[in-house]
């Protein structure tokens, strides 16, 4: 059984992942994303490996190379449609409303005006998210029309084309904390709830993480979550959830490629290596079922002779 | 950008940024980003045979988790 794992930077978490594997002797082997190249008529090369583990930090590459791969019929965790799912704000936000997951009101706008428009019927503030991307950059809480106006004509002059496609989030008053909580298939293993007294809390913009003990409520609508996200096999997920003035969570964000830094020793969970658990798993289903086939289609040796 | 080469073996390297000792703790792995003590600048593994450092890059607008 052969594991590669997909990355672009080994980070503290990859590091963790690669010491994970080599503390159980798992033949794995490291892919740089910026070295992947395929012949897509030709999987033979790409076959020497049970499951890919994707890490990147780009979605594009991630979402490129992981499609490919799951055309030569390797599991990878996470998946393309997982990625998808997850990458793109409005996406998830669709996927959480259709499968009646409590979740932020949303309202998306593809024109300046509409978008103006769209923001003075929710009410202020709102919080505008580019659809695309992470680590709380470009937010924007919305507090008034004035600034509304400068940021929408903002993200339409200085932004890329991804930038007119106007994500308006229902601002949350959330208790000054929010709530991230990892799930390893459709199961949650550990929480830390993110303080700060800014309003994004991410700890990547200097939210303190601290342990939180997941409540009945909190693991099943994160179980919910992750069976709307990836189906009921589940996948690798950091589901991000907000308190309303109700102290109803809410799912705001999903993450497919999380990251646990500060949240090993915050809640005393083994997340890497309940990650690779995870991973092995799935490798030796696939590693067992291609020795049944290749048994199968092995002639016996009555038929040799 | 400018490299800094060190031998494969190396547990330091020079900052490209300020040319501070980078030092590893353990064996440094392609890709692995580093901050210098010095300067703070995040630094990337750009090859290990020799080990050499360089800036990393900026952050893309589709990078995150």
């Amino acid at each position: 059984m052969r594991v590669g794992l997909l990355y672009s930077r080994v980070r503290v978490e990859e590091r963790l992942l690669i010491e994970e594997f080599e503390r159980r002797g798992i033949d794995f082997e490291l892919l740089d994303v910026n070295k992947f190249q395929a012949e897509i008529h030709d999987p033979t090369p790409w076959q020497r490996f049970d499951a890919v583990f994707e890490r990147c930090v780009s979605q594009t590459q991630a979402v490129t190379a992981v499609r490919v791969l799951e055309s030569f019929g390797i599991p990878c965790i996470n998946s393309s449609a997982v990625i998808e799912a997850c990458g793109d704000k409005l996406t998830t936000s669709l996927i959480l409303a259709r499968n009646g997951i409590a979740t932020p009101r949303v309202r998306v706008a593809l024109d300046p005006e509409t978008a103006l428009e769209a923001i003075e019927d929710m009410g202020y503030p709102v919080v505008l998210k580019p659809a695309v991307g992470s680590w709380g950059r470009l937010l924007a809480r919305v507090n008034d029309r004035d600034a509304a106006e400068a940021i929408l004509e903002h993200k339409t002059t200085l932004g890329s084309v991804q930038h007119g496609v106007f994500y308006i989030q229902e601002h949350v008053n959330k208790p000054g904390r929010d709530l991230r909580v990892f799930v390893v298939g459709t199961t949650p293993i550990a929480a830390i709830e993110r303080r700060s007294e800014h309003w994004i809390t991410n700890t990547a913009r200097g939210g303190q993480a601290a342990g939180f003990c997941i409540t009945p409520e909190i693991d099943d609508l994160c179980r919910r979550t992750a069976r709307a996200m990836a189906g009921q096999a589940g996948a690798l997920l950091a589901i991000d959830l907000l308190e309303n003035e109700d102290g109803r969570a809410l799912v705001s964000e999903v993450n497919h490629t999380m990251e646990f830094r500060n949240s090993i020793t915050t809640t005393g969970v083994d997340i890497p290596g309940r990650m690779v658990d995870y991973v092995l798993g799935i490798a030796e289903r696939r590693s067992v079922n291609r020795a049944s086939q290749a048994a199968a289609i092995a002639p016996t040796s009555a038929g040799v002779a | 950008m400018s490299a800094t080469p060190a031998s494969p073996t190396a547990t330091a390297c020079t900052c490209p940024e300020c040319e501070a000792n980078v030092p590893f703790a353990r064996r440094p792995l392609q890709g692995e980003v580093v901050r210098c003590p010095d300067c703070n600048a995040e630094l990337e593994v750009t090859s290990l045979d020799p080990v050499t450092l360089e800036l990393a890059p900026e952050v893309q607008e589709d990078w995150g988790e």
